[in-house]
């Protein structure tokens, strides 16, 4: 069965999705979202990644609420009805 | 600009012209001033950045004499918007002399930075949070909010109160009893989350893209972050306008230690101190220390962990300051240390027993990772180090649940006192009475 989960883009993203806040998608992992994301919005690509192309250090991504590193990150599988958070760098603490 | 004027503290002219603005920490882009934290190029995290070369000549030690006693003498380097009057004098606490507690740790020449006593709610918060909120009222902002480990809360709580904002305050529902009254008491909105602080923070952020609310941490987060740097300043100016040889700050998102690192930095490129490399030391308890991991296993980045200490105002998994609180600690020639909750308690006793000083677990952690780096030699005695005691203990009592037993009351007879006294302490026969 096809896997599909539903990613949401916050505000501060927006500006380069033409305003889209939330897409489903077919991506398996991490890597692969990365390539929806480049394929389906272009303006936002160079945002996500660097110039090596490695996607920015202050970027986290959520699953259902879980930071994703603590999932495995780049190798956690996404399941079917995953909900994904883009979330930029986030503050607080001493 | 118009010198401030001394009345209870508080500065009622305090107006100097600003001259800064948002920019990227890692691209660089000029985000003039608005309310937002992140840059929406590269999504890294935006700082205030001064004209230096405008201030020459107006942030001098004389100029900042002459201002109120607190943290609004500094008001020239912060981001304060034109003509603000500061409605409490937060800050400017005393640092104290430890020769008691140095004794005991093996130093010589040590010093705390007492913001046990920092007001209007006995943490280092005050400072943020009331840069903050002098933001939040120019950006029209009615209600103002932030996630918070308590003392966060209490402060944006007290301080709303006091400048007639609504507040929402958002905290992880297993709190200190003390923090959680200590926010409901003035009136604010608690919403108890059943979640992490880190939890609780990814959601701010999402509330934050749908409210138009000033939250302090997250959307004026650049601004109230500026705040930490009168930390620094209170050090130098009161160590008679020198720079200390060491700082051992506690971390939680990581902020404070970048902070105090940038205000020793202008103060040595405005001329107010001789240059000097201040070594900085970063504290965290062993149940959470994403930070002082990452400095002992040489990494430039932070690996999230799952917190579980009674020090729960450093209770941050995810340090969103982390990544720069490392870099600030290894340029400096500094290093970080973690001790276990039975050492944070300690390390609340022993500035008690030595110094008077009643300090949170924030500041039992500091003193308890100080210990650990004399003992190691990465400190030694006769450097001036200052010790960052950030947070009051009667905010988290229920730490030292079990260390003091009652013990029985007895009758008020002189005969029962001094059978008590033979019978329990080790104190010498009443002489000449």
């Amino acid at each position: 069965m096809a896997t599909t989960i539903t990613v949401q883009i916050p505000t501060a993203l927006r500006r380069h999705t033409a305003g889209t806040a939330k897409f489903t998608c077919g991506a398996t992992d991490v890597n692969d979202l990365f390539s929806v994301l480049d394929a389906q919005f272009p303006d936002l690509k160079p945002h996500l990644r660097d110039e090596a192309g490695e996607i920015r250090r202050f970027l986290n991504i959520y699953v259902n609420e879980e930071d994703i590193r603590f999932l495995g990150g780049n190798k956690y599988a996404f399941k079917d009805g995953d909900e994904v958070l883009l979330v930029p760098s986030i503050a607080g603490g001493v | 600009m118009s010198v401030a004027t001394v009345e209870s503290g508080v500065s009622k002219s305090a107006n100097y012209t600003a001259h800064y603005e948002l920019r990227c920490r890692e691209c660089n882009k000029s985000w003039g001033n608005q309310p937002k934290s992140i840059c929406e190029d590269c999504f890294s995290p935006l700082e205030v950045f001064y004209d230096y070369e405008a201030l020459r000549g107006e942030f001098t030690r004389e100029r900042i004499a002459q201002g109120p006693p607190s943290m609004w003498r500094y008001s020239a380097l912060l981001p304060l918007p034109r003509n603000y009057e500061p409605t409490l004098p937060a800050g400017f606490t005393p640092l104290l002399e430890a020769p008691r507690l140095a004794r005991e740790l093996g130093a010589k020449n040590l010093f705390l930075k007492n913001d046990a006593v920092c007001l209007p709610s006995l943490s280092f918060k005050d400072r943020v949070v009331a840069v903050a909120l002098a933001n939040a009222r120019s950006f029209g902002f009615d209600t103002v909010s932030c996630s918070s480990t308590g003392n966060l809360a209490n402060s944006v709580a007290a301080q709303a109160a006091r400048n007639g904002f609504k507040a929402v305050i958002f905290i992880p529902a297993d709190l200190e009893p003390a923090k959680i009254l200590g926010t409901q008491v003035f009136g604010a909105k608690l919403v108890r989350i059943a979640g992490s602080y880190d939890q609780v923070n990814r959601l701010c952020s999402q509330i934050a893209d749908e409210r138009n609310w000033g939250f302090v941490n997250v959307n004026l987060r650049p601004y109230y972050a500026e705040g930490s740097k009168t930390v620094g300043y209170e050090i130098a100016e009161q160590l008679g306008w020198r720079l200390p040889d060491n700082v051992v700050v506690p971390m939680a998102g990581g902020s404070l230690i970048t902070k105090i690192k940038k205000a020793f930095d202008e103060l040595i490129q405005l001329g107010l101190v001789e240059p000097k490399n201040v070594k900085f030391f970063g504290a965290q308890a062993t149940g959470c220390s994403p930070i002082s991991t990452a400095v002992k296993a040489g990494n430039a980045e932070i690996e999230p962990q799952k917190p579980s200490t009674i020090a729960r105002s450093l209770a941050i998994g995810n340090p969103a300051d982390g990544h720069y609180a490392i870099k600030t600690i290894k340029n400096s020639g500094g290093w970080a240390e973690d001790v276990s909750d039975p050492e944070v308690v300690k390390g609340i006793q022993l500035l008690a027993e030595t110094e008077g000083v009643f300090t949170e677990t924030a500041g039992g952690v500091t003193v308890g990772c100080a210990r650990k780096l004399y003992e190691q030699g990465r400190i030694t005695p006769n450097e001036t180090t200052v010790l960052c005691i950030t947070g009051n203990g009667l905010k988290t009592t229920d730490v030292l649940a079990g260390e003091y037993e009652a013990e029985e009351a007895i009758a008020p007879k002189l005969s029962a006192f001094n059978q008590y006294l033979e019978s329990t302490l080790d104190i010498p026969e009443a002489v000449g009475v």
